[in-house]
């Protein structure tokens, strides 16, 4: 039995209110006993468009990609454009958790599980798509290094489609491993939360799930040191990943792919278009579950200017690859950006590339604009289509108008190009409301070890490292 | 259950052993200090429990240096050597596939993957050689009796000490923790009843049935690489493989002749399959060896024996007759002369000599000749197509009278140059 309480009655100081309402706030958004209205209709709508891409997928598995829109010329369309673009945006959440905590942004703790759950569901969807344009994705495994009764058969590792094999399953396994270690101090707390409320079948869910975290200064000491070194490889490891889907196209022959500037031209685009799809989830989503305090508006502010730098850089990557389309004297190479503007897909050009990644950003000097989260959302909606419209440029506009006039042709999608694009929107909305509503969606012991009261009560906190 | 059961459940107890003492501080700052007199005071089993990593506390509580980041620079080490590795084995060794022309083994087409696996194997260290160097899953652990000790995760600041330290001594590390500024010490007790210090036996039981099922497919995998088995594969996805169709010279019971094949119904004959020319496909004119030559090609053009013809002819007898023939056409070919060559004797037809059979034989069966072959010669019907047989006649003509020519053969104005 307990005397000591007894003993020494001591009133709860102000650190431990401050710390009990993060934990009050965040589990809120998993305890309320019913979902917001507006998070259910979106749920629904995501499951439809879900659906959708599931029977779109049905379709092309059984019929072949030939109900698809790519043709001879165009082998590469939306298939690769929708990978890219996906695997771009998933960069931001590794920029966010990695990047960021190797540079002591503090302000990362308060979006960074939010942004690490929307870079798996990311990549997931990204990989989606290389596997469906194998066209029979059932021998997916050939890709993977394995003792075959094929005469010794062994996968092609020169070739930069194998660098992107394994480029993105150590993404992938890098993202999971990384976003479930910082999950495992908050699924203590909703462990100890549901054994509190007398839930037994969630705490013992939660409770499995945490490994049996007990917030040990020991355990700690390991995890923090471990946090530290999955961040100082998931930053190399982001860059690579980029860049390794960059080689795909920069080492081929083709003008508009063949270029040195890609590898840091998609990382640019990566972190500017992830950084816009982490807003336009976290704009709602933080009205809908009252988290504005917690994801205050300086941090968005903090995205515009990320936003406002990595669009810059490609503006600038853009100026240069016209620039030395022009320099080089090379005809194929100047006719191909003379075609990005002014070919048959100018309208790529002019109102998704041009428009929402070299006019956009520039809304962002505007102090008005950055506290406007309407206009904020609008434009990363912009950006989320221009970056889109970036990559198709790239791969299906380059693709349509190559070196001999006899190959060209023009691409149109199919219903089923749109349905499984549609459908990895659809699959990636859904996974991530439900994240959203049953998982810590903020990392709670991040936000608590870097609010002030993380050092309150002690004259000695502060002559340490 | 015994009473002293009831009593332990109503504060979250055990009956046993002491396990150590639980204190609770109001701030971070306050655990570190104490952290600091705990471990100043010669204590090495606590442990401090907080919802977050607090700073300073390594260092108060004489933590030492996990030894982690070297681990993981040896994972990260064997990762990219062992990228390397399956590199040379898999695409310098095993399957040397020529690419372009391009080295089977060079490094730079080689980085990228090694890179990625030294990533990986290190982020695979760093991730389970955490949880291994912490003894994590570990579900359970004596402080989770404790009800104030749930708030670990929200906001609560514990210092634990473990009854098993040397200097643990009941009364006087509580009067040390109340000193140090614990705002509750709360004794723990471990459970005296053997039965439930095990685990729930349905647990055991669970893991035990769920282990044995999720060998199951292990062990059909083992027993069908070393068995036999008559039934063909499971093929899932059949890749049109297996079509309902039948291949020639197959059994079928549908058709009184058990075949697959259906021959010609009697009394017809294919389009184009006629040959109604006698002189054209067969060198006959009248049931006789045509003398001359066809007076028509099927498709109505006029039969001309032209230079162009002739060339025609020479270039098909160059192919298909000179081996044995020789260009000439006095039978010195290739095969006649390997022949003779390995020390046997084989002659094939002179066809130009002026004693040769072939000089008198009308067209027709000279014609017949290069389609069914004669003697050891086999027929060409198979390689040749009727119109070029024609134009080979008209070339061995040709040659005969080129290879008996006399003085007259030669035009007048050309005699003198020749003689």
């Amino acid at each position: 039995m307990s005397t000591a309480a007894a003993e020494h009655p001591h009133e709860p100081g102000k650190a431990r209110e401050a710390f009990r309402a993060i934990t009050r706030d965040v589990s809120w958004v998993a305890e309320a006993p019913k979902p917001h209205k507006l998070w259910l209709v979106a749920l629904a709508i995501s499951v439809l468009a879900f659906g959708w891409g599931i029977y779109s997928i049905y379709i092309l598995v059984t019929r072949g990609i030939g109900v698809w829109g790519n043709s001879n010329t165009v082998a590469w369309a939306w298939d690769i454009t929708n990978f890219v673009w996906w695997i771009g945006i998933g960069h931001a959440g590794t920029l966010i958790s990695a990047v960021l905590y190797l540079t002591r942004q503090t302000w990362r703790v308060s979006i960074n599980r939010a942004a690490e759950a929307m870079t798996i569901f990311a990549v997931m969807a990204a990989g989606l798509f290389p596997l469906l344009h194998t066209g029979r994705p059932w021998f997916a495994w050939w890709m993977i290094p394995l003792p075959n009764d094929m005469g010794s058969i062994w996968p092609q590792f020169r070739s930069p489609l194998m660098w992107d094999v394994f480029a993105v399953t150590t993404y992938l396994t890098t993202s999971v491993l990384f976003w479930y270690m910082g999950l495992v101090p908050d699924l203590a707390t909703f462990r100890d939360r549901c054994a509190a409320q007398g839930k037994t079948v969630k705490a013992i869910i939660y409770g499995v799930l945490s490994l049996g975290w007990r917030g040990s200064a020991r355990h700690w000491h390991r995890y923090e040191r471990a946090y530290l070194i999955l961040a100082g490889l998931a930053t190399p490891l982001v860059f690579s990943v980029h860049s390794v889907v960059s080689f795909d196209f920069a080492t081929s022959q083709l003008p508009g792919w063949h270029t040195t500037i890609f590898p840091p031209y998609f990382v640019a685009g990566a972190i500017y278009s992830g950084f816009a799809m982490v807003m336009t989830l976290l704009i709602p989503l933080r009205y809908l579950f009252n988290l504005q305090h917690i994801i205050k508006q300086e941090h968005i502010r903090a995205m515009c200017r990320v936003m406002m730098g990595t669009g810059m850089m490609v503006t600038f990557a853009y100026f240069t690859e016209f620039f030395i389309a022009w320099y080089s004297g090379n005809p194929f190479e100047q006719f191909t950006f003379l075609n990005r503007c002014f070919g048959p897909f100018w309208w790529v050009w002019w109102f998704m590339m041009f428009w929402g990644n070299a006019c956009v950003p520039q809304f962002f000097w505007s102090k008005w604009i950055k506290n406007n989260n309407v206009v904020i959302w609008i434009l990363c909606i912009f950006v989320n289509i221009g970056m889109w419209g970036e990559r198709f440029a790239i791969i299906g506009v380059s693709l349509s108008r190559s070196f001999l006039p006899s190959n060209w042709s023009y691409y149109s999608p199919t219903r089923y190009d749109v349905g499984v694009f549609v459908g990895t929107i659809g699959m990636f909305l859904m996974l991530f409301l439900l994240f959203f509503r049953y998982a810590p969606v903020i990392a709670m012991s991040e936000v608590k070890g870097a609010s002030p009261e993380a050092h309150a009560g002690g004259p000695s906190i502060g002559g340490h490292h | 259950m015994s009473t002293s059961d009831e009593t332990t459940t109503s504060n979250g107890n055990g009956d046993g052993e002491l396990y150590g003492l639980l204190a609770e501080f109001d701030t971070p700052g306050e655990l570190v200090t104490a952290a600091r007199k705990v471990h100043d005071a010669g204590y090495t089993e606590f442990d401090c429990f907080s919802p977050f990593p607090v700073h300073g506390i390594d260092t108060a509580m004489g933590v030492k240096r996990t030894i982690l980041p070297l681990v993981i620079f040896g994972g990260g080490f064997v990762g990219a050597l062992s990228g390397l590795a399956l590199q040379y084995y898999c695409n310098a060794f095993a399957w040397t596939w020529n690419i372009s022309g391009k080295p089977t083994w060079s490094i730079p087409a080689n980085i990228p993957i090694a890179y990625e696996l030294a990533i990986l194997l290190a982020v695979l260290t760093s991730f389970f050689g955490m949880w291994a160097a912490n003894k994590l899953p570990q579900v359970w652990h004596p402080f989770f009796r404790l009800e104030r000790f749930g708030r670990v995760t929200d906001d609560g600041f514990f210092l634990g000490i473990q009854a098993g330290d040397q200097r643990f001594d009941a009364d006087k590390t509580k009067q040390l923790l109340v000193d140090a500024g614990a705002i509750a010490v709360d004794p723990c007790y471990l459970e005296a009843d053997p039965v439930r210090k095990q685990m729930p036996k349905w647990i055991t039981g669970f893991i035990v049935a769920s282990t044995a099922f999720a060998l199951i497919p292990f062990a059909i995998a083992a027993k069908a690489r070393n068995s036999h088995s008559s039934e063909p594969h499971i093929h899932i996805f059949p890749d049109m493989d297996f079509q309902p169709k039948y291949k020639s010279d197959t059994a079928m019971d549908m058709f009184s002749d058990d075949r697959a094949n259906r021959g010609e119904i009697a009394g017809t004959v294919a389009r184009g399959w006629l040959e109604e020319d006698d002189t054209f496909y067969r060198g006959l004119d009248n049931g006789a060896w045509t003398t001359g030559f066809p007076k028509q090609y099927p498709d109505g053009t006029p039969f001309v024996v032209d230079d162009k013809l002739l060339k025609r002819g020479q270039q098909r007898f160059n192919i298909y007759c000179t081996p044995c023939h020789g260009y000439d056409g006095h039978g010195q070919g290739m095969v006649p002369t390997r022949v003779a060559a390995g020390g046997g004797n084989w002659q094939a037809r002179n066809l130009v000599e002026p004693q040769s059979v072939v000089v008198t034989m009308p067209n027709g069966q000279l014609f017949n000749t290069i389609s069914n072959g004669f003697n050891t010669m086999l027929g060409y019907a198979a390689q040749i197509p009727h119109a070029d047989r024609w134009a080979i006649v008209a070339y061995v003509r040709a040659l005969q009278r080129a290879q008996n020519a006399t003085l007259d053969d030669v035009p007048a104005d050309k005699r003198s140059a020749i003689q």
